[in-house]
This record gives C-alpha cells, sequence and structure tokens, in this order.
C-alpha cells in the first residue's frame, strides 16, 4: 500500500508537471497576430498585467456576469486555496507561520470549499441552461472534488486520522524514501482522489488556471495605433510589399 | 408588417428577461452558400471536395498553431455558464446553441476529437465528437447566427470570445469550399471595383456630385465632397453604404460639413472607397490584409496626411485596431494625429476647440438615445482614455441636441447588445435571426421611448443603421427613427462662418 501509492504520488507529480509544462509552453508559443483586448482596455502593458490580476484574485469578469455564480465560486476557489496552503504542512518541517496561522480554521475553509461545489452542482443541476451544456466530463469534475473535500471533512470531523504517519510518510516521500503510509480506507479514497485530480488536470478544463493568464483578449494592452504588433508569421507575407 | 416571422416579445429590460429553452428553434436558419464564382475569386475551393474532412481538420490544427486566442479558449472553458444568458440571439430566439458556450462546442468537440488525447480515448465523455456532414451543417447554420459582438467575452472569467471561434469556423469552412455568399461576393467586389456594394468610379463620382446639388439646395453653401483629390491633407474613409443609403448618407453629408466648416481639405478615393472589411466577419487574416492593403495604397497615391474612417462598427475595428498591424507602418502620414482616426473623433475635437459651431435647434423636437455599436465599444477606442468609445458620441450628440436619454445600464457602453445584422448576417434570408438577434435592444429603446419621451436612437455603424430601419418596423417601430451620429451634426452645424 505505501509503496504502491508512493508510485502513483511519483508518476502524478510527473504528469502534472510536465503536462502543465506542455501547455504553458504550447500557449506561450503560439502567436497572437491581432490586438484583440475585449474593450475598454488598460492602455499599457503593467494595466492589462493588473487586469489580468484582477480575473485571477477577484474574479472581475465573472462578478460581471452573475452575482450568484460569482459568490459559488469564489467560495469554492478561495476555500480550496486555503485548504492547499493548511495542507503544505505535511510537506515541511518546520511549518511556516502562514500555514501554522490557518490551522485552526480546518473545518470553516472545508466547508467553505464543499460549500461553494454544492452550489455549483446545484446550478449544473436545476438551471436549464447550465444543464444543457453540461457533459459528464464537468460532472465528474466536481464529484472528484467534491468527494476529496467530504472525505476531507470527514476525516478531520469524526474519523480522525494518524496525521503524524501521513506527514511522515510525505516527508519521507520528499526525501525519496517510502515509509509507512497509515491505513485507513477513508485516508486512502481521499489521497486516491487527489492523485487522479493531479494526473486529470493537464488534460482537462482544469487548464483554465494556465489559461487565464495567455487571453489575449485580457491580458493586451490597448495601444494598437501606438505599437505596431505584427507576429513572426504575418511579416512573412509582408516580403515584397511597398 | 407581414406576420410571415415570430416577432419576440418586448419586457422590461431591467428584469433581464431570459427564454426558456427552445430546442432547435433557429436550426433551419442559414445564409445562402457562397457560389463557385464568389470563392474562386477568394481563391477558396469551389465547392465542397471529397476529402473535405481532412481538408477541414487540417485547417483547424493550423489555425491552431497560428492564434493564440483560438488555442487556449479552446482548452480554457469550464462550461461555467455565464455567458449563457448573453448573446441577443439566444435571448431572441431561445435556441440553446445560441448559448456562446454551446456555439463555441460545435468547434470545440471537433477539436476535442482530433487534437486532444481525452478525446481520442473518451469522446462521450468529453464531448468529443467526429466531424460528421451533418456537424458541418450545423456549424454553415449557427457560425451563421453570431455577429462576433464580442457581449459573451465581457462577461467569461477567462475572457473567451465567441467571435474568435466563430471566425476560425468560417475560415475553416472557406477552405472546404463552404463559404458564406453574402460576405464571400462581396469581399470579391471590393478585390475587383474598390468597395462592397459595387460602386465603380463613374457611379461614385455621380453620387458625390449630387450630393453637393442637394446641400447647396439645402444651405445655400457650396460644400464639396472630392473625389480623388491628390495632395488633400485626409483621406476620407466610409463605409459605402454612407454614399446612398438612408440614414447613412445624411452622415456623410455631416462628414462633408464639418470639413467644410473647419477648413480641411478631404478627399475620398474611388480604389478604397470601402471602410468595412469583410475578411474580419470570415476570419481570414490575408483576406484582410489584402482589403486593408488598398487604404494604404490610397493614402500613398492621393498623398495624403491623414486618415479619416466614417461611421462603421466592424470597420473601426479592423482600422483601430488592426490597420496598422495589416498595413502598417504609417510612417508617410503625419504623426501629429492618431493613425487612423475617427470621424467623430475629429468632430469631438473641433467642438472641444471651438473649430465649428454647433446649433441644437437644428434637432428641435428630438429626445436622442444612443445605440453603442458593438465592435466600437468592445473591440476598440477612441480618444486617448480607455472609454473614450462611450464619451465622444455622446459628447457630440449632446452637442447637437436638446435632449439626450441613456438606455438601461445592461444595454449600453461595454454591456451593448448588437444590433442584430452584425457579423456578416445582413442578408435578407437571415431576417428571421436578425429580428430575433435585435429584441434586447428593441426593449431597451422601448423602455426609454415610453418612459423617457425618446424620438429618435443614434447609431455609428453601417450594419446597425441598415439593420434598425429594416427590423425597427416589426417592433412597431417608425424606420426613420434611428439616424446618423454626424446626421444630427449636419442638422446643428452652422456653416459660412468659416474663418
Amino acid at each position: 500500500m505505501s509503496t504502491a501509492f508512493a508510485i502513483l504520488f511519483y508518476a502524478a507529480t510527473v504528469i502534472l508537471i510536465v503536462g502543465l509544462a506542455a501547455k504553458i509552453t504550447q500557449f506561450a508559443r503560439t502567436p497572437a497576430p491581432l490586438k484583440i483586448p475585449t474593450t475598454p482596455a488598460p492602455l499599457t502593458k503593467q494595466g492589462a498585467a493588473l487586469r489580468v490580476a484582477r480575473e485571477v484574485a477577484l474574479f472581475e469578469s465573472l462578478f460581471k456576469a452573475n452575482k450568484w455564480l460569482w459568490i459559488s465560486a469564489v467560495l469554492f476557489h478561495l476555500g480550496l486555496l486555503l485548504v492547499v496552503v493548511r495542507h503544505l504542512r505535511y510537506f515541511m518541517n518546520p511549518v511556516w507561520l502562514p500555514v501554522e496561522l490557518v490551522q485552526p480554521f480546518a473545518l470553516y475553509v472545508g466547508l467553505m470549499m464543499v460549500g461553494g461545489l454544492l452550489l455549483l452542482a446545484v446550478r449544473r443541476a436545476f438551471v436549464e441552461r447550465i444543464a444543457y451544456i453540461t457533459g459528464p466530463s464537468d460532472w465528474l469534475m466536481l464529484l472528484l472534488l467534491i468527494g476529496i473535500g467530504s472525505t476531507g471533512l470527514v476525516m478531520n470531523l469524526w474519523a480522525r486520522t494518524n496525521i503524524i504517519g501521513v506527514k511522515a510518510y510525505f516527508l519521507g516521500l520528499m526525501q525519496f524514501q517510502i515509509r509507512h503510509l497509515p491505513s485507513d480506507p477513508l485516508l486512502a479514497v481521499h489521497l486516491g482522489l487527489v492523485v487522479t485530480l493531479m494526473i486529470v488536470f493537464p488534460f482537462s478544463k482544469l487548464l483554465h488556471v494556465p489559461g487565464v493568464f495567455f487571453s489575449p483578449t485580457r491580458n493586451q494592452a490597448d495601444d494598437p495605433r501606438e505599437h505596431r504588433h505584427l507576429s513572426a508569421w504575418a511579416a512573412k507575407l509582408e516580403a515584397g510589399r511597398d | 408588417m407581414a406576420a410571415k416571422y415570430d416577432v419576440p416579445e418586448m419586457y422590461d429590460p431591467a428584469e433581464r428577461p431570459i427564454p426558456a429553452l427552445k430546442l432547435g428553434a433557429m436550426a433551419d436558419s442559414k445564409p445562402y452558400m457562397a457560389s463557385p464564382v464568389h470563392q474562386e475569386k477568394l481563391g477558396f475551393p469551389k465547392e465542397l471536395p471529397d476529402d473535405w474532412k481532412d481538408r477541414a481538420i487540417k485547417r483547424m490544427g493550423e489555425l491552431l498553431t497560428k492564434y493564440r486566442s483560438l488555442r487556449v479558449y479552446m482548452d480554457a472553458c469550464v462550461k461555467c455558464g455565464a455567458c449563457t444568458d448573453k448573446c441577443h440571439y439566444f435571448l431572441g430566439s431561445g435556441d440553446p446553441k445560441n448559448m456562446p458556450v454551446a456555439r463555441q462546442d460545435l468547434f470545440r468537440s471537433v477539436y476535442r476529437r482530433y487534437f486532444t488525447v481525452t478525446g481520442k480515448l473518451f469522446p462521450k465523455l468529453v464531448g468529443a465528437k467526429d466531424f460528421t456532414k451533418e456537424l458541418l451543417d450545423d456549424w454553415f447554420n449557427y457560425f451563421h447566427e453570431c455577429s462576433q459582438c464580442r457581449r459573451c467575452s465581457v462577461f467569461c472569467p477567462y475572457g473567451i470570445d465567441t467571435a474568435e471561434i466563430s471566425m476560425a469556423a468560417r475560415d475553416v469552412m472557406d477552405y472546404v469550399g463552404y463559404g458564406q455568399k453574402y460576405c464571400n461576393e462581396i469581399i470579391g467586389k471590393v478585390h475587383e471595383i474598390g468597395n462592397n456594394l459595387g460602386l465603380p468610379e463613374a457611379a461614385l463620382a455621380n453620387t458625390l456630385e449630387g450630393l453637393e446639388e442637394d446641400v447647396l439646395d439645402d444651405t445655400g453653401v457650396a460644400v464639396k465632397f472630392p473625389m480623388d483629390v491628390e495632395g488633400a491633407e485626409v483621406l476620407l474613409i466610409p463605409p459605402s453604404a454612407d454614399f446612398f443609403a438612408e440614414p447613412h448618407v445624411l452622415g456623410l453629408m455631416g462628414y462633408a460639413k464639418v470639413f467644410h466648416a473647419a477648413g480641411v481639405s478631404w478627399t475620398v478615393s474611388s480604389y478604397a472607397s470601402e471602410a468595412a472589411n469583410f475578411g474580419v466577419f470570415i476570419g481570414n487574416y490575408e483576406q484582410m490584409r489584402k482589403l486593408a492593403l488598398r487604404i494604404r495604397e490610397a493614402a500613398l497615391r492621393l498623398r495624403v496626411k491623414r486618415i479619416i474612417f466614417g461611421e462603421c462598427g466592424h470597420a473601426w475595428r479592423v482600422a483601430y485596431s488592426f490597420l496598422n498591424t495589416l498595413a502598417g507602418p504609417w510612417d508617410f502620414l503625419d504623426q501629429r494625429y492618431p493613425i487612423p482616426q475617427h470621424i467623430l473623433e475629429f468632430t469631438y475635437d473641433l467642438i472641444k476647440r471651438k473649430g465649428i459651431t454647433l446649433d441644437k435647434s437644428g434637432n428641435e423636437g428630438k429626445v436622442l438615445t444612443f445605440h453603442d455599436s458593438c465592435n466600437v465599444a468592445r473591440a476598440s477606442r477612441m480618444g486617448d482614455f480607455p472609454g473614450g468609445q462611450f464619451v465622444i458620441p455622446r459628447e457630440v450628440i449632446k452637442a447637437s441636441v436638446p435632449t439626450f436619454v441613456e438606455m438601461h445600464r445592461d444595454t449600453t457602453c461595454e454591456k451593448t447588445f448588437c444590433c442584430g445584422g452584425g457579423g456578416g448576417l445582413l442578408t435578407d434570408e437571415l431576417m428571421d435571426i436578425r429580428i430575433k438577434g435585435a429584441r434586447p435592444r428593441m426593449e431597451a429603446l422601448k423602455d426609454v421611448a415610453d418612459n423617457g419621451g425618446v424620438t429618435h436612437m443614434a447609431a455609428i455603424c453601417a450594419i446597425c443603421k441598415t439593420q434598425f430601419t429594416k427590423v425597427m418596423p416589426y417592433y412597431g417601430f417608425d424606420r426613420e427613427a434611428v439616424v446618423s451620429v454626424h446626421q444630427l451634426v449636419s442638422n446643428a452645424i452652422i456653416l459660412g462662418n468659416n474663418k
């Protein structure tokens, strides 16, 4: 069990990193031949960077679109972020102060994450338009995340697992040593789902994470009259012009 | 009007009415297919070849490596549904395939099938589909129910722009001989003659002469409408509808009066007599570039110092956002002015500097509202600050008319609705979807007509103006209630005191 999971964990990490790196490289290398910021847009590169930052941190466009959706999305994403930060303690010794600081809020951040996911699931199931655009993979992704969150919550609230053993195991993995993973079915499910998430990440709609940074409608400055924007392939068309 | 079309009901825009889904409501709406002659003129295959599927997938692959927008937007969508109630064609028709994400999915399903591991291994799971003839027909219908207005892109958390995807889809269809008649025929006309309407030089000269006479009769002032004048200061590029369609031509008279009153010499070009660049509609960079280069050539030949564009929406997008890329650098023009400049920037500047005088009584009795044209609002700018494209037209209108009223804020500025006829849909066989797509704008207009006494709606796009004159009667409005902004300027401007 300990060894099998170690192999899975290493494989998933490699797939996640290599897959994401490949996608990011592909996004970065694909040229954007035309200036297409959705206007009104910032006039400078710094302004455009700030726009992307607001999109990432505040979900600015989503706020314009639908307040309930925005609330659900913020609950889930912010909850997830704090949960991930909280889990960093399993990978470090001593534990950083910020990670230490979120420890007491385990229940709340967990509920935020799962609550947000449940709201999103309700929307997907009961709003006719959203049900129409929802495919099996959208449901699987939601269920996967709800599964991760709820097994975590259950372990936190009722079925406490041997977290000292878990931490020792992960610290071992970080040094390429396979130690004993506490055998607990709930923990196995929890970790199994996380590994699954890591593996599907680079092949799924979770690519919205790198995608948002590369969206030309958001990251381009509005300056086409001031600066000529010419991609390499478009420049080739210019040979032999006046 | 004839009860031929099912005209949607109008509600209160503040309630953001969203229709229930009507599956397949617009499945039969499609434009005429380009004839082999139209296709050939643009260098596209004449008709669908046997190996169309392989060719289409090859072209998709090329576009995916050429356009970051397409590449990222294929992968980034999470189906959150933020866009689902934002498209005017969905709001007017209830057809779920007119929800932006569903429209994108027509393309994305093929992308996933042929370009992603998951789509190759588990097509059903991730919504990947084989590119069948039926799906191609769905593409043809529903990618011609998108006016590339970018409203969905405003609300998308990743900025996914359905316009980029519908442009790519149309480009792929052109590459397999499945082009649209309206766009491709028009592009062919510009290559041959210089404008969308196919007006040859002699007809243009004739028209301009007639306009000079009209203005002289009307005002007693000899306002010139010059054509092909070498050494003029300004090359004016109006949409060709400005030469004869109403209310467009009343706007052209306005431009001429402003130039006259400001004492700036100008000319139109018979070679580049079209602002609109339909290359953008079919998403084809080469076509768009070829059309834009006519303007460069005309500017060089006429040795002008400035280029000013007339009132036209997608045209201003291509001019403002793409002209420097497609046909620049413009180092031979006077660098003290924006290149290119919008006629409204020119007029606004004159109003501010008191270079022209406007008398609002020329528009007495009119209560105006303003329809932000989608591509001006969301794909370009005017002036030197973000949002100038909203401020400048309004300031020009307010300087010209006694009363101005805003429509509901969910329907103006960056959230403006398309008129329903943009993006290559302004063709009679698409009348049904055009009427339905106009619903959100008509609702907002009815609201201010009923509650704000609005009598006229000004627009700054040739397509908007044509679409509204055609469609407004179906909603109980007078077709003459839509006006050009420079028509209002034309009514208000004081001529003859030119220093």
